[in-house]
């Protein structure tokens, strides 16, 4: 099912947590809300669930408007962040619960019911659990417990809030590809909440990017990441360092380096801007590259993980972050204290000061 | 506790559990044993005549009739309060709450004398109830009405906390799952909250049998016609007849005893609910 939002408006006394927020969701995509807290991304996903009335705008649900549809009626699965499963229920009751309160004439038999909750038992791997209680669960069991039971209804829409935000990071990352291989062999639309764009990057085909309650940028995670459309996105989105520069007939110069960087477009004027640059688009070499290059120290190395992370110090006293690959580290063997030229490769996002 | 429990010497904890045992022995067992004695003082044959008096069995029967009728209507009352108040934000819930202590911090002679001035001859809606041949006042409505009055906190104030902790997850979970607003009450919130329900009616209906200044207050004392059981006890006390007065006087001691008892056990069971419900908080 789709899902259209339309100028959604929504204020909780003189917070203005929604202005003007407008979103298409297609059937079976899955789609991440990513923002800091405060950002209205939980409110929206609430408001399409029914749990909150918008002030304003409209809710579309293939193509219907969802105002005057109960929360029943709109054929929604809700996961919350803290599982919210029934802790007086066995597992077993906890997912036959949306099955066994619908009228007697469209409820299924005992017998359905109970073959019903095997097999979702059995899709969320957990096919032994189904006499504990939720007590007895970990944290990754219970919310696959309440994912189990939101599926129960047979939704056509999956809402989860903050799904994995209460987890260890371990079973948050199992989780999570765990999601994206259940989404790609149900196809039911999706939407997800988040803070971490980690997270959203890795399991959503789309995010929306959310701020002080409005969207900032939707986007493929590639787009989102590679092509931010605000300052906002280009922070949130990962680390990035600032530079000042300025474009002169339409080629980028950074101010201490009075270097060009070579960068498309045609404007003519000289005009002063910001140039935010992520850390891999930063090359590091022992002798200036170039004339854009700039003295730094190095200040910090952090050799775990896949790539080598720097802070470095230049020589007018910012502070730069750099990543390089193992094999480059291996080449160049720096040292802390050492003192090496950064040179930018590309730009991620130029702002115009006007 | 425990590690100063450790650090104190052996003379000063035995003299703290002995003066808290004194304690215990001088204002709660020997009372208690004085009750039971001066009932069974010149034996059981006479304490249960006592208690089969007419109008002590009126006495039971109207005290009996009054908490059959106020402890299921606070407990109608005392579920709702709380779970508008724990559950929903609106205008005015703080004074909701203090209204809800009203009658924990009025004295209960007052809390009488409200309804003497509301329902009394020289009061609002005397002379229209008296045109109509309704008595109100020196009558059973008005010792129930009192009753109502001074045990509505009970219940609610023993649900609130409770409520408030386990949040609104689960309701709109339920909600979620297509379950209506009533079989969301009855599946998800009330077994949630049974324990501290039972503690708080049994809590209740000791108040309301036991209550004595309000129910003074707008009885009028007719024998076998107004009196509940604490009034009872008084006058049979105010006339010398001791052993009839500590007869009745043993049935609320015995009762007292009996909601202890609960008490306990629903507590301890209770305790390991919001256990539960902090645990469950934590994860």
């Amino acid at each position: 099912m789709s899902i259209e939002v339309k100028h959604i408006v929504k204020t909780f006394d003189a917070f203005k947590a929604l202005d003007d927020v407008s979103l298409k969701v297609q059937t079976g995509e899955l789609i991440a809300l990513l923002g800091p807290s405060g950002s209205g991304k939980t409110t929206l996903l609430r408001i399409i669930a029914g749990l909150e009335t918008a002030d304003a705008g409209e809710i579309l649900f293939q193509g219907n408007d969802a105002k005057d549809k109960k929360i029943k009626d709109r054929n929604v699965g809700f996961v919350f962040q803290h599982y919210a499963l029934f802790r007086h229920m066995t597992v077993a009751e906890n997912i036959s619960f949306g099955l066994k309160v619908q009228p007697k004439h469209i409820r299924l038999s005992e017998d359905k019911i109970k073959a019903k909750v095997k097999e979702l038992l059995h899709l969320v791997q957990l096919d032994w659990v189904g006499n504990r209680y939720p007590s007895q669960l970990s944290g990754g069991q219970r919310q696959r417990i309440a994912l189990a039971r939101a599926l129960a209804i047979e939704p056509k829409v999956l809402l989860l809030d903050e799904p994995f935000g209460s987890l260890d990071a371990q079973v948050r990352k199992e989780l999570r590809q765990w999601l994206r291989r259940f989404h790609d062999d149900l196809h039911i639309t999706s939407l997800f909440v988040t803070h971490d764009q980690e997270e959203a990057l890795e399991v959503a085909d789309r995010v929306v990017v959310m701020n002080q309650g409005h969207i900032e940028q939707i986007g493929t995670p590639q787009e989102v990441y590679h092509k931010p459309a605000s300052v906002f996105v280009l922070n949130f989105l990962g680390n990035v360092n600032l530079f000042r520069g300025r474009v002169i007939d339409g080629k980028l110069f950074l101010d201490h380096s009075g270097a060009n960087l070579s960068q498309g477009g045609d404007l003519s004027n000289i005009k002063p801007a910001n140039l935010y640059i992520r850390p891999h688009q930063l090359d590091i070499s022992r002798h200036p590259q170039g004339d854009n290059a700039i003295k730094s120290i190095v200040k910090f190395l952090n050799l775990a993980g896949s790539s080598v992370k720097l802070d470095l110090s230049t020589e007018f006293g910012n502070e730069l972050q750099v990543e390089i690959t193992q094999q480059e580290y291996s080449q160049l063997k720096l040292i802390k204290g050492e003192n090496v030229f950064v040179c930018p490769k590309d730009v991620t996002f130029c702002e115009y000061e006007i | 506790m425990s590690s100063l429990a450790r650090t104190e010497s052996p003379v000063v904890r035995r003299s703290l559990i002995g003066i808290a045992l004194l304690y215990l022995v001088l204002f709660i067992f020997f009372p208690l044993f004085i009750v039971f004695a001066s009932a069974l003082q010149k034996g059981i044959a006479v304490y249960f005549n006592s208690l089969i008096n007419p109008e002590t069995l009126a006495a039971i029967k109207l005290t009996v009739l009054t908490a059959l009728i106020a402890v299921p209507l606070n407990l109608v009352f005392g579920v709702a309060a709380s779970w508008a108040i724990a559950k929903f934000d609106f205008r005015g819930k703080n004074f909701l709450l203090t209204l809800i202590d009203l009658p924990l911090s009025v004295s209960p002679v007052i809390s009488g004398l409200i309804f003497v001035l509301i329902f009394g001859l020289q009061g609002v809606f005397g002379p229209w109830l008296r045109d109509h041949g309704i008595r109100i006042i020196y009558a059973p409505p008005a010792i129930i009405l009192a009753t109502i009055f001074v045990t509505f906190p009970m219940v609610a104030r023993e649900l609130i906390p409770v409520m408030k902790a386990q949040g609104n997850d689960e309701e709109e979970a339920a909600i979620t799952l297509g379950a209506s607003g009533w079989k969301t009450f009855w599946y998800v919130t009330l077994p949630n909250i049974k324990w501290g329900l039972l503690y708080g009616v049994i809590l209740c209906n000791a108040r309301a049998m036991g209550e004595f200044g309000a129910v003074s207050v707008v009885s009028g004392h007719i024998r076998g016609l107004t009196n509940t059981l604490p009034l009872q006890i008084e006058i049979l006390y105010n006339e010398y007849n001791f052993t009839a007065a500590f007869a009745a006087a043993s049935l609320l001691a015995f009762l007292a005893l009996l909601t202890l008892i609960i008490k306990t056990l629903v507590e301890y069971r209770f305790r390991a609910e919001l256990k539960a419900v902090r645990k469950e908080r934590e994860h």
